[in-house]
């Protein structure tokens, strides 16, 4: 399998058309991204989308030829935030909303390392919002991995900064009346240099932006669209996990159909867009920071003196 | 170094290079931010890093962080900011992060007096965060002492494996005195980390000395850190047989090596009833009102704690058994009294308090001495 024609794929199709024929699971080296001294099964509902996102980020950095001892995964709390304790890379579980933070600090002393941060949409947007705009602001090299189901799934269904309009949530037994956060305009407000969504059906494409997020030199963050069907949709009669994900293939649209529509249309367009929404480069935090360092001693990253 | 006229708040800083600290991620606050000045015009000249957060929460997760990175890390605030940092204090204790944060207690509650001192944060460094946590709470009396406390608080952080909070005030911080400082090169550092150890790595194991040896991430082990009760490995466990041990150890870690950890200064007079215990800002008044009182033909004894948390306990009982009457002063309404009286009985103990932001007179604590001297 050649990596770089998957990695410059344009679309789905062509993306798949140059997968390997050998399935991904079977490959020894991808099964050694799994914890062994863990037990499993997970602690996520049957028919969640995590499992889904766990297996795009384990390919991505499958892909990325990266060593287990080179990624450390970070995450804060909720559902999303046990996807580390399954993979066997230097895992840190955080205080709900702080994971940014913490990797801030760890990618700061080992800038080397790739610092991967698993965020709900709670954790990530509202507890953790400040962090979230203030790591894509520094420009800081972490992957932000924000996986969106819309709702605080531990915690029983209550609504989240990206629950939509009007949805029912066991906070908003009357329907949401607060506007969702459009999370990849937000972080490209608020200065990430790269910024995909695609959903849970799509594990393909999640494989794609996830790899191209964690190789880009600069923060990065991938919207993985996901469901609870347990909390979500059973309040707002979305039927089962499989209705779910059937939902997000036939109401989402990629990038590539959605920039083809004529201007009423996109006004009008309520489908979930998929796509790589900016990939762009800025100064990376850690290595203006070498650079400073480098010219206060004449000495480059990492001689810690004294 | 030369002998300078520095303020307390600097020496932290040198204390903070001297004590191998090349990490500081912070935020905004009166009256601590010369701390943050300092370190981030000096510790890029060493390799160190500097950041300023977005706020105190994420100062303290960065510092978490960075010290699991492999960095000696700090912050420093004061009182509001030390509210905000609590939770992540607590994720330090339960997941035994080394960190040191410095408090440079402003009056409170809330907003309260950013510029006037005070010792209302007593408690709060002791049971800010919510859960039983074992916690270090050092309090430096002047400068020097500012500059010594520093360098300790990183060894015992890193050698116990739990936050240690630096709790000095506005008078210490600000204040300015002639000092001869150490070159900071020149004092040693000892590294408890561990580079590597034989066969698998169960950074929560149990060892003799109840502190397991850390390996920073990044280093060829993979495991995981959680605030969630773990089992030897770091993994979440609801077993009670793993979380019992776990328990008992961090419980008794810091109780174990007490000796190590306890430091106090004592001025004992032979013969003296009446007992002077004070800290931080209030043991500067308190040792003025001691001198008056000896020069009037008084016998008083004083004990200064520089550890307050864990309570020097001990110490404090065994040094007042032939003492009448304890006399407690310090800048807020009784705090640190609450544990003088639980150890010497309350009706032995006269509190001299005073929370409205300005010290307390040597005069006043002398009154007090005197009420019971006849």
């Amino acid at each position: 399998m050649d990596k770089n024609v998957i990695l410059e794929a344009a679309t789905l199709e062509e993306h798949e058309a140059h997968l390997p024929a050998e399935n991904w699971f079977e490959r020894s080296e991808t099964l050694q991204k799994l914890r062994k001294n863990k037990k499993f099964p997970t602690i996520w509902c049957a028919g969640c989308g995590l499992g889904v996102v766990m297996g795009a980020l384990i390919r991505a950095i499958d892909h990325l030829g990266l060593k287990n001892d080179q990624v450390a995964l970070v995450s804060g709390i909720g559902c999303t935030a046990r996807m580390p304790v399954y993979l066997d890379f230097n895992t840190l579980h955080t205080t709900h909303g702080r994971a940014l933070a913490f990797a801030t600090g760890l990618k700061i002393a080992r800038p080397d390392l790739k610092v991967i941060v698993i965020m709900g949409d709670g954790d990530a947007l509202a507890i953790g919002g400040n962090h979230f705009i203030h790591a894509a602001r520094r420009n800081i090299g972490l992957t932000a991995l924000v996986v969106n189901n819309a709702t605080y799934g531990m915690t029983g269904g209550q609504y989240s900064p990206t629950t939509p309009l009007g949805a029912l949530a066991t906070t908003a037994p009357y329907g949401n009346i607060e506007p969702p956060f459009p999370v990849c305009e937000l972080a490209i407000a608020a200065g990430a240099t790269y910024v995909a969504r695609s959903t849970v059906y799509h594990a393909l494409e999640l494989d794609k932006y996830l790899t191209e997020a964690i190789a880009k030199n600069g923060f990065s963050l991938v919207e993985a669209v996901s469901y609870c069907h347990v909390g979500y949709g059973r309040l707002n009669n979305l039927g089962s996990a499989a209705d779910m994900m059937r939902a997000l293939k036939e109401n989402s649209i990629s990038k590539v159909a959605y920039d083809a529509l004529p201007p009423e249309k996109k006004a009008t367009e309520t489908r979930i867009v998929r796509g790589v929404f900016i990939n762009r480069e800025r100064p990376e935090y850690t290595q203006a920071y070498a650079g400073l360092v480098a010219s206060l001693t004449g000495v480059g990253e990492n001689a810690i003196a004294g | 170094m030369a002998r300078v006229l520095m303020q307390g708040n600097e020496a932290i800083g040198w204390g903070a290079l001297a004590g191998g600290c090349r990490f500081y991620a912070g935020y905004p606050i009166t009256p601590s931010s010369e701390i943050a000045e300092f370190l981030a015009r000096e510790l890029p000249k060493v390799g160190g890093k500097f950041i300023q957060m977005e706020d105190e929460i994420a100062s303290i997760a960065a510092v978490i962080g960075a010290s699991i990175g492999g960095m000696r890390a700090m912050t420093a605030t004061s009182g509001p900011g030390f509210s905000l940092m609590q939770e992540n204090i607590g994720y330090a204790a339960m997941a035994e992060i080394p960190c040191v944060i410095v408090d440079v207690q402003r009056l409170g509650p809330s907003t309260g007096q950013p510029t006037a001192p005070s010792q209302g944060d007593v408690m709060q460094a002791r049971w800010g965060t919510h859960g039983d946590h074992p916690i270090i709470v050092l309090c430096p009396v002047s400068v020097r002492q500012a500059f010594d406390l520093t360098v300790r608080a990183f060894d015992l952080s890193e050698k116990y494996r739990t936050p240690v909070v630096l709790l000095t005030d506005a008078v210490i911080g600000h204040m300015r005195e002639a000092v001869e400082l150490p070159d900071w090169r020149s004092v040693a550092v000892t590294d408890y980390r561990q580079q590597r150890v034989e066969g698998e790595y169960f950074p929560y194991r149990n060892t003799p000395d109840g502190v397991p040896p850390l390996i920073s991430f990044g280093l060829g082990y993979r495991y995981h850190i959680t605030g969630l009760f773990h089992d030897e490995r770091g993994f979440p466990t609801q077993r009670l047989d793993e979380i019992n041990p776990w328990l008992e150890r961090v419980h008794t870690k810091l109780e174990r090596h007490r000796e190590d950890i306890v430091m106090l200064e004592t001025d004992i007079q032979p013969g003296a009833e009446v007992m002077l215990i004070a800290y931080g800002a209030a043991a500067r008044s308190a040792r003025h009102a001691l001198r008056q009182a000896r020069a009037a033909g008084r016998k008083v004894s004083m004990i200064t704690p520089l550890t307050i948390w864990p309570f020097p306990e001990e110490e404090v009982e065994r040094l007042c058994e032939d003492i009448r009457r304890v006399v407690v002063p310090e800048m807020n309404l009784g705090q640190l009294a609450l544990e003088v009286e639980r150890v010497v009985g309350r009706k032995k103990v006269r509190r001299v308090t005073r929370a409205d932001g300005e010290m307390i007179l040597p005069s006043v604590i002398l009154a007090a001495l005197e009420e019971d001297n006849g």
